[in-house]
């Protein structure tokens, strides 16, 4: 019984063993790339006082949505100074700002290319369900092997785990745009790369938000498992907390996370669905209202985005 | 309004209707050639379209071999479809070209070809005079850009855009400046009647309005070729049929090249100045409104104009019928009479020489014009006629045809009797009857004079100062009982 046995495992080793051998110097660049970059936007929001970090968030919620988001923003993040876990608060917002971006970065060209080629979508497709359910410890391994302790394995880790629906909302959002529209692009002339521009992307918008609201959410997500390998912030203070059974500190911690979240998704969800999405043609428009407070859960959007196809 | 739409289509359907029946035109592409405008003749047709197969599944190869030996589309079904097969037609400059079939005919399929935004399986597009299959991407979107524009059914407006840079876009693909554009397309909403609408976005437009800027948008780009797919049909009827008309307008005022698709054989036969019927991606028949409906090539075709409102298509120039019941003012009483008993009506048209219409002359003023020895018809001739351009459409021939019993005198615009519609065969035409082919005089109001006595009367009127026929008085007496046909009018 035992004769049959895959050897996956020694591939796997055999191949990161490899990886640190050639591209050392690879791994290194990206590493200083990612270290330098989570240290700009962390220096950008922890040097200022945390009134000042403080009304700028509330300033951008109230761009966002309006004055009552605004207040809930400046209350919620009140209670994390109130905590004392504002220094790890804004190290864990660097983090996921940091990861966010990358990951968004990657994701969108990827989905634009998976919605406009249909053997690019079949390749895409199951490295993101690989890279989504896999468990994120598994990958830290190799990560904490070519990048060292620290923040960076924590970004790489999450950009890993945070991209897919970025890349599947992309997909989504543009394969859903109506088949018509694009043809008037074409029927008057219009190149590719001017379709995608003029028309797939800004009616591709909406989807592609909450593509990026969801990368942001998940980020967050991996704040703790980031924590584990050093990237601190309050995953770190999470990690402790229970490495000590401290059941306040890890509370605290917990808490200031959800607070973190609630607020980085109303404000993105704001700036994906809310009143300053685009117009709609007029089907869309006779769609429920949607125009909806509530988090950008998939589970609400995904019916929403297929009655735009 | 109801004007047919091009003058060359009344001068084919007045051929025709003239024609003895059976030698209407065959629908064949190319066969009325005849009447191409003298400007098509010199210049290449707008489009040409040859051998045009279009083959959605795996095996095009095999499916196009056995299309080509004769299999119909359901044969190869088990290949895919066949959504297009061997097309071939030319659309004339500045002609509404209809190209009619239920859905999946493979209508819409055939008109994505005629622009590139499909590639066809086999045969080829000509855009004035160029080839756009196999040519590069780059100069397949040049055509487009400078030759073809589009207007979709569901509008394709950009949602994210306000209406006057909607119907800008096509400037915007031709790089066109911002200012121009902006006036130029502004023109054109004043034009389709958006005045003032610019600044709106597409979702606050009413349907038939979103539809007028797709139009706008297509006219802005100011190309030769218009495409309209199905572009009236998501409308309410209505609205429908005001942009029809808005079209028919349009086009004759700057004579566009279009070529619409639709499903309903009402609005093909009211825009097209030639139809294409396609069934099963061929196309079945090819002509004018008349053509499809007098003349239709299969059953299927039959059935199809079957519900057709005919007295919107056919025009009084369509089913008029030669007036044979016909005297020159210079001929005198006596031809008229004797006409009249001929042919056995009481009433004859009087037309000066070049049939220019005079107007009617009933048998018992005639006959006493003859009695009296009077050497001209006029006396006799009264203007008691209704008459009609040989290009209005029977709905509007009713009205005039319930008011007047005699016959409706249709004329060309120099007032020239061109033929005549009596009530008998506008009903023969609403109701798709087969028109007569027996030789009826035209006129049909009997005579109210008995033969006989027009026979005397022109025997006895022979010989100068010669006594009344007998029963004349008679005859004449009778006046005062029997209404004179069309007196009442």
């Amino acid at each position: 019984m035992n004769e049959f046995r895959l050897p996956l495992g020694e591939i796997a080793e055999g191949a990161i063993d490899v990886l640190t051998d050639v591209l050392d110097g690879l791994f290194d660049v990206i590493r200083a790339i990612f270290a330098g970059f989570y240290d700009l936007v962390d220096l950008v929001l922890s040097t200022p006082p945390f009134w000042a970090v403080i009304v700028v968030i509330a300033a951008l919620a109230w761009f966002a949505k309006g004055w009552k988001l605004a207040v809930g923003t400046v209350a919620g993040l009140v209670v994390i100074v109130g905590v004392d876990q504002w220094e790890n608060a804004m190290d864990t917002l660097a983090l996921v700002l940091v990861s966010s971006a990358i990951a968004v970065v990657v994701a969108i060209p990827l989905g634009i290319l998976a919605a406009r080629n249909d053997v690019a979508s079949r390749v895409i497709r199951p490295i993101l369900d690989f890279m989504q359910t896999m468990p994120a410890f598994v990958y830290l391994i190799p990560a904490l092997i070519l990048f060292r302790v620290g923040v960076v394995p924590g970004i790489v880790a999450t950009i890993v785990f945070a991209m897919a629906p970025g890349v599947r909302l992309t997909e989504l959002g543009i394969r859903g745009v109506d088949r018509e529209v694009v043809e008037a692009g074409q029927a008057f002339g219009s190149s590719p790369w001017r379709i995608l521009r003029q028309i797939q992307l800004p009616l591709a918008m909406p989807s592609i938000m909450a593509g990026v609201n969801q990368v942001i959410m998940l980020s967050l997500s991996m704040v703790v498992i980031a924590g584990m390998v050093g990237a601190g912030g309050l995953g770190g203070d999470v990690v402790q907390s229970l490495t000590r059974i401290d059941v306040g500190l890890g509370f605290e911690a917990g808490l200031s996370v959800v607070i973190l979240a609630i607020v980085l998704d109303r404000i993105t969800g704001a700036f994906g669905s809310g009143d300053r999405r685009p117009r709609r043609t007029k089907r869309a428009d006779a769609a429920p209202a949607r125009r909806t407070d509530g988090p950008a859960e998939p589970a609400e959007r995904d019916p929403e985005l297929a009655s735009t196809t | 309004m109801l004007e047919s739409s091009a003058p060359e289509k009344d001068g084919v359907a007045t051929h025709e209707v003239a024609a003895p029946p059976g030698t209407t035109p065959h629908p064949i592409p190319d066969a009325d050639a005849a009447v191409t405008a003298a400007a098509a003749r010199h210049a290449p047709p707008a489009l040409e379209v040859r051998g045009l197969t279009r083959f959605f599944g795996r095996k095009p190869g095999e499916a196009l071999q056995r299309l080509a030996d004769g299999a119909t589309r359901d044969d190869i079904a088990h290949l895919g479809t066949a959504a297009v097969v061997d097309a071939e037609f030319d659309v004339r400059r500045g002609e509404i070209f209809v190209v009619m079939g239920l859905s999946g005919s493979g209508k819409s399929t055939l008109i994505r070809m005629l622009n590139g935004l499909l590639e066809p399986t086999a045969g080829s597009v000509e855009v004035m005079g160029e080839r756009i299959t196999g040519v590069s991407p780059k100069r397949l979107r040049a055509i487009r850009r400078d030759h073809v524009s589009m207007v979709f059914q569901h509008f394709a407006l950009l949602p994210h855009r306000t209406v006057l840079d909607n119907a800008a876009y096509g400037l915007e693909i031709q790089g066109v400046g911002a200012d121009e554009r902006r006036e130029r397309a502004s023109r054109i909403l004043d034009r389709v009647g958006l005045a003032g609408w610019g600044d709106k976005m597409p979702s606050e437009l009413s349907g038939g309005m979103q539809q007028r800027v797709g139009l706008a948008r297509a006219l802005a780009a100011d190309t030769d070729i218009l495409l309209m797919d199905e572009a009236f049909s998501a409308l309410d009827p209505l609205i429908r049929r005001e942009m029809q008309e808005q079209l028919v307008e349009l086009q004759q005022e700057l004579g566009k090249t279009i070529v619409f698709i639709t499903h309903d054989l009402n609005e093909a036969m009211f825009l097209g100045d030639r139809i294409a019927v396609m069934r099963d991606g061929r196309i079945v028949q090819l002509g004018t409104a008349e053509e499809i409906l007098t003349d239709p090539a299969d059953d299927y075709v039959a059935q199809f104009v079957q519900d057709v409102d005919r007295a919107r298509v056919l025009t009084a120039g369509n089913v008029m019928e030669a007036p044979r019941a016909i005297v020159s003012s210079s001929a005198g009483p006596r031809a008229a009479l004797r006409t009249m008993r001929d042919l056995q009506t009481s009433t004859v048209f009087v037309v000066a020489p070049g049939r220019r219409l005079l107007g009617v002359a009933h048998d018992r003023e005639v006959l006493r014009l003859v009695q009296r020895g009077e050497r001209t018809l006029d006396a006799a001739i009264r203007d008691d006629i209704a008459t009609v351009a040989d290009d209005v459409p029977l709905s509007e021939l009713l009205g005039s045809a319930v008011e007047h019993e005699l016959p409706l005198a249709v004329v060309d615009d120099r007032h020239r009797l061109l033929g005549a519609v009596p009530r008998v065969t506008l009903l023969a035409a609403l109701g798709n009857v087969p028109a007569t082919t027996g030789e009826l005089p035209a006129i049909t109001a009997p005579a109210t004079v008995p033969v006989d006595v027009i026979t005397e009367t022109l025997r006895s009127t022979e010989e100068v100062g010669a006594d009344p026929a007998p029963g004349l008085e008679e005859a004449l007496a009778t006046d005062a009982v029997a209404p004179i046909e069309g007196s009442r009018a």
